[in-house]
């Protein structure tokens, strides 16, 4: 009867422990395929407001950004509070003259290389704080890169909990099949965050992935 | 080695790099990216190598140098019995995939590479 009691006493603190840890939920994925976009939605949906800037140019993310305690519920008005991690894409490669290509100074383009280099970088790093992440993909993009299996074969290495998601379904070249294909072991879901296709859909996968 | 207009492809048999440690390995194809060779790796990188291999990357770009592409292939034997599959599965996670290979060149000189079953193309610049 002692053991009984003592156990599920355990049991009691080990939940209330777990329930009080402040879950890290990142944002990974490769430049430009909508993290902050997504991170920006969440965070208009459930705090009122934008967490970062948006940009047709890659790596405008070059540090991670942390918006703490976002607590979203859902319909049967379950609560689930997290600090979301948007982090800088990740890549093999950086070239400063890319950035001149888009109309950047020359200073200002090896600036922002530099730091993307350093973005990516601290983004690895944070690869183990993760306590569940958010693996965001352009739908319009081939998923088959080294990059993607990278991430998500480092996660699960890790066993962090994944979701991937393809974004951009909104585009005519979206190819949301091809995502799926890429990465059979997980159910891909489509959605757009520039206009909140499927966000629904997704904040009812966020609470599967951090149960 | 096998040398056409100036594009170096140089092949990196698994037995060169199978004692290394993570690190030793990442150095020792980085070193050789660096000097603008395409590297043939036969095997594969563990996901924590890859990882490893471009955090080291981000942090040795320069003017030079920028970046790295790369891509792998798993070759799978569906003929293989159980005994020989467990043997590969011990031996892939004390030592990383012997099967398979693994295409890393520079930045500067691949734009692109692109596979299917049968065909690796290298797009150069």
């Amino acid at each position: 009867m002692v053991n009984i009691f003592s156990n599920f006493l355990q049991r009691f603190l080990n939940r209330l422990f777990k329930k009080k840890k402040q879950i890290k939920l990142g944002l990974y994925g490769p430049p430009n395929s909508g993290k902050t976009t997504l991170a920006n939605k969440i965070c208009e949906d459930w705090l009122g407001e934008e967490m970062g800037t948006v940009s047709n140019i890659s790596h405008e993310t070059r540090e991670i950004q942390i918006k703490e305690q976002i607590t979203i519920t859902n319909d049967r008005g379950r609560k689930l509070t997290f600090n979301l991690v948007d982090t800088p894409g990740i890549a093999t490669k950086i070239d400063y003259e890319d950035f001149l290509k888009v109309g950047m100074k020359e200073k200002e383009a090896k600036k922002r290389a530099k730091e993307a280099t350093k973005g990516v970088i601290d983004s690895i790093k944070w690869l183990d704080n993760m306590d569940a992440v958010v693996v965001v993909l352009d739908s319009t993009k081939e998923p088959y890169s080294q990059v993607n299996i990278t991430i998500i074969g480092n996660l699960q290495a890790r066993k962090i909990p994944v979701l991937v998601v393809g974004n951009k379904v909104d585009l005519k070249s979206s190819d949301l099949d091809k995502v799926q294909d890429a990465f059979p072991q997980y159910k891909v879901l489509g959605i757009s965050a520039k206009f909140g296709k499927n966000i629904d859909q997704f904040y009812k996968e966020l609470f599967k992935i951090t149960r | 080695m096998i040398k056409k207009k100036g594009l170096t492809i140089q092949f990196v048999p698994y037995e060169e790099i199978a004692k290394l440690s993570s690190k030793e390995r990442i150095r020792k194809l980085l070193e050789i990216v660096k000097e603008e060779k395409i590297i043939l790796l036969e095997g594969r990188l563990k996901s924590d190598e890859k990882s490893e291999l471009i955090a080291k990357t981000m942090e040795e770009i320069n003017k030079k140098f920028r970046g790295v592409e790369i891509d792998e292939w798993a070759f799978t034997d569906r003929d293989e019995d159980w005994i020989k599959k467990i043997r590969h599965f011990l031996v892939n996670v004390l030592l990383g995939s012997r099967k398979g290979l693994t295409i890393i060149g520079p930045a500067s000189i691949i734009k692109e590479i692109k596979k299917d079953p049968n065909n690796i193309q290298l797009l150069t610049k």
